[in-house]
């Protein structure tokens, strides 16, 4: 059995490299890489599918340097070692010029040591915590200082003055408050008036800033009735980066608690178009959103984008596809506008080698996107546009502010003083 | 007659697997036929079938359905991560000799519990020791006040879903949901190298045929008799004289070190290890690896931990969107038609085949594979 299964897997291997070498003349091949299957695959497989819609509309346009782009699709099955032996499978065995892929922190993480020992390289376009600068990773998410520091400045214009910090226990939530302590303290914030609690090392120095819950945590009740608390005085606000389903109890919480947007607004950084398939949007109505693309966004770009992708999910024939219901957000929007990059890179570069598309990238190339224009920087993030939403009924953001041209940073910790 | 071909062919059979295993594939890798990547994948799924055997030591020997087994091949995965961090050195992200999630968090100085792990022979004992302890600690509580079927299996899954929920908070100092990565030192060898997968791979295919040899000597002795006897009927070897909550804490605590070996061996080839490791589903699929593979058998664990894990790396690959809906059906087809799992697959058509060659006998015995593996829970 264990021979049969060792040659059954050399004979597909075997097959599938002669076919691969028979059509890599006119192809250029891409990996895809995100979570189809497990707790992640609600959020991710939208990043597939607008992926998927990219490469269509990049092929019809003659491709990339004359190569049409064939997409390797695996699933990383929110199973984090599983995402390192896709990420291994797709630059060893396919040897893909390019992935676009990863939601979590813990996805890249598991996958960066991957890229960086084949020099492949992998866009990645989520808002994440920074503190990295990989050589081998195009970061087109929002950094910290493209999401939660122009959140809080809106917040501070609007006249705010008490800050409570909420959010899950995990490396994006805790990066981000101790972040936005510093700069709330830079910004003449007393440290009295930020919110959610601290913790302390031996010498006295605050380690962690704010509020947090395990992931899948339902009870609220007590947090709530601490933020109502903190919030009496009428000028407080709060800065939410609970992830994933723990925003329903949370958010059905605080409003049966009669807090509403007017008394004591709450911006959420994990919240998108998207994630509003899985959330009472009623129950979040004028709660705030903060991110580099909404979309509500009035700009032919992405009226023409959001209309493209409609029509190419209509006629879409991979399996198990959503058709009906779908909207356009952040991490996609970042996910099309990544592979233009990369487009763009080669392009320049007049090559696939990752050197010198990188080379390319960070000389600084511009591409109009749906959200406004993006620009690639020498430290592997974008300058993009930062828009602050209000929550509709329908699940839509109304923008009410926006930022042109932020630089993404990901080093801030000691940035602010 | 058939038996004593059988006997003999055996011996013949693991030796042939063991040269196979330990000696062609690493030399086939050596000489660059094989992969670095086909190798690291084969040794991850030889660490999965140490995690299945020791759910069959305990569900298909001693009638024991543990669902928290992940719990302890975790454990074991952990305390070899602490060692390979630490083997890091200053190399991470922010270049400071702690690891990387530690800056994270605002430490300056490496945590006490952390010093030693510098030492690579008190990681090893920690494998031990570690997992061990929580099994022992566990399993007396459990046997001593008699817990048994359902209740018992329940327990090991609460027990592995309060694990994954204690390691997920960074308070923990262990990395919370990331866990560890980035891993590139062992005993002063580059993971990276080629070389290196080779030795973790073959450590991996030793262990796992160190394992299957001592379980399959376990079950021939008194011991694994008396084992499999309180299986059948536990009430029965308990009036007979025997302390049946001893045997069973033995066993328990074995097959978590069993497991551990399996998380030890198996984090430096994957290069990660984080909670969502024992998270509750995870201890389910080892058990259903078992059961595919044919429970109650040693080589049963095995076929089913590779098989079905070489089946998820080909399908998540050549089918993304459908690869779930071909490892589901496989599952039923094999409940429905091959209850003792893909092992009693010769037996089964042996038996068929003698039945259309002579139709006028009566029923053939059943297989002998199908025989134990029917044995209640």
């Amino acid at each position: 059995m264990k021979k049969l299964t060792s040659l059954l897997g050399a004979g597909a291997l075997a097959l599938g490299a002669s076919l691969a070498s028979a059509r890599a003349a006119e192809t250029v091949k891409v990996g895809v890489l995100h979570s189809l299957s497990g707790t992640m695959a609600i959020s991710e497989t939208s990043l597939r599918d607008v992926l998927l819609f990219t490469f269509d509309e990049i092929n019809a346009k003659g491709g990339v340097l004359g190569k049409k782009i064939e997409p390797v699709v695996v699933d990383g099955a929110s199973n984090w070692p599983l995402f390192a032996e896709k990420a291994k499978q797709l630059l060893e065995q396919d040897k893909v010029a390019v992935t676009f892929g990863c939601w979590t922190s813990v996805s890249r993480k598991s996958v960066l040591p991957v890229f960086e020992k084949n020099n492949g390289l992998l866009f990645y376009p989520v808002q994440y915590e920074g503190e990295e600068e990989s050589q081998n990773v195009c970061y087109t998410a929002e950094a910290v200082n493209q999401q939660a520091t122009p959140a809080v400045d809106y917040y501070l214009k609007e006249g705010k003055k008490k800050f409570y910090l909420l959010g899950s226990d995990y490396v994006y939530p805790q990066t981000t408050n101790l972040v936005l302590l510093e700069y709330l303290l830079s910004k003449g914030v007393p440290l009295a008036n930020i919110g959610g609690g601290f913790r302390k090392d031996g010498s006295g120095k605050i380690i962690s800033a704010g509020k947090y819950t395990p992931f899948g945590h339902t009870d609220y009740q007590q947090i709530v009735a601490e933020i109502k608390q903190f919030a009496a005085s009428g000028d407080a606000c709060v800065i939410s980066t609970l992830n994933g389903d723990t925003n329903v109890p949370f958010f059905k919480e605080y409003a049966a608690s009669g807090l509403t947007a007017e008394t004591c607004p709450v911006v959420s950084f994990s919240i998108s178009e998207d994630e509003f398939r899985g959330l009472p949007a009623d129950k979040l109505v004028g709660q705030l959103g903060c991110w580099t693309y909404f979309q509500s966004i009035n700009s032919p770009a992405n009226k023409k984008f959001v209309a493209d992708f409609q029509a190419w999910l209509k006629k879409s024939t991979v399996p198990g596809i959503v058709k009906e219901g779908r909207v356009t957000c952040s991490p996609m929007v970042l996910s099309y506008v990544g592979v233009y990059l990369w487009k763009a890179a080669v392009e320049k570069a007049g090559s696939f080698d990752v050197d010198q598309v990188r080379a390319a990238w960070k000389s600084g190339l511009s591409f109009e996107g749906p959200g406004g224009k993006v620009t690639t920087q020498k430290n592997m993030h974008l300058t993009k546009n930062v828009y602050i939403g209000e929550t509709k009924a329908d699940g839509q953001f109304k923008i009410l502010s926006s930022f042109n041209g932020v630089y993404g940073e990901p080093w801030l910790k000691g940035k602010f003083k | 007659m058939a038996t004593a071909r059988l006997r003999l062919s055996e011996p013949l059979a693991i030796t042939a697997a063991a040269v196979l295993f330990l000696g062609v594939f690493p030399f086939l890798h050596a000489q660059g036929v094989i992969s670095t990547f086909t190798l690291g994948v084969w040794g991850k799924y030889l660490c999965y079938a140490l995690l299945a055997i020791s759910v069959d030591l305990l569900w298909g020997y001693t009638g024991l359905l543990s669902l928290g087994q992940a719990l302890f091949f975790t454990l074991g995965g952990y305390m070899h991560g602490m060692y390979l961090m630490r083997m890091i050195g200053d190399l991470g992200q922010y270049k400071k000799p702690i690891p990387d999630f530690l800056v994270f968090l605002g430490w300056e100085r490496l945590p006490a519990f952390w010093e030693p792990f510098a030492s690579f022979p008190f990681a090893v004992a920690m494998v031990f020791a570690v997992p061990g302890v929580v099994a022992f600690l566990f399993g007396y509580l459990a046997f001593r006040s008699r817990i048994k079927g359902v209740y018992f299996s329940i327990l090991t899954q609460a027990l592995t879903y309060a694990a994954s929920i204690m390691f997920f908070r960074n308070n923990l100092l262990l990395g919370g949901n990331n866990g560890f990565t980035d891993f590139k030192f062992i005993l002063g060898h580059r993971l990276a190298d080629p070389a290196t997968a080779r030795a973790l791979y073959a450590a991996s295919a030793l262990a796992l045929l160190l394992a299957f040899l001592f379980c399959r000597w376990l079950s021939r002795t008194k011991f694994g008799l008396v084992q499999q006897a309180i299986r059948d009927g536990e009430n029965r070897v308990l009036f007979s004289g025997y302390a049946t909550a001893h045997f069973k804490l033995f066993i328990f605590v074995v097959a978590a070190w069993i497991a551990a070996i399996g998380g030890a061996l198996y984090t430096p080839q994957v290069g990660i290890i984080n909670p969502s490791e024992m998270q509750a589903d995870k201890s389910l699929e080892a058990v259903v690896w078992v059961a595919v593979g044919g429970r109650g058998t040693l080589l049963g664990p095995i076929v089913g931990a590779i098989g079905i894990n070489a089946l998820k790396s080909w399908a998540t690959r050549a089918y993304p969107d459908l690869w779930l809906i071909i490892l589901g059906t496989l599952f039923i087809l094999v409940v429905l038609f091959l209850p003792g799992g893909i092992v009693s697959l010769p037996a089964r058509l042996k038996a068929l085949w003698q039945r259309f060659r002579s139709p006028r006998l009566p029923d053939p015995a059943p297989p002998a594979a199908a025989e134990s593996a029917s044995a209640k829970p």
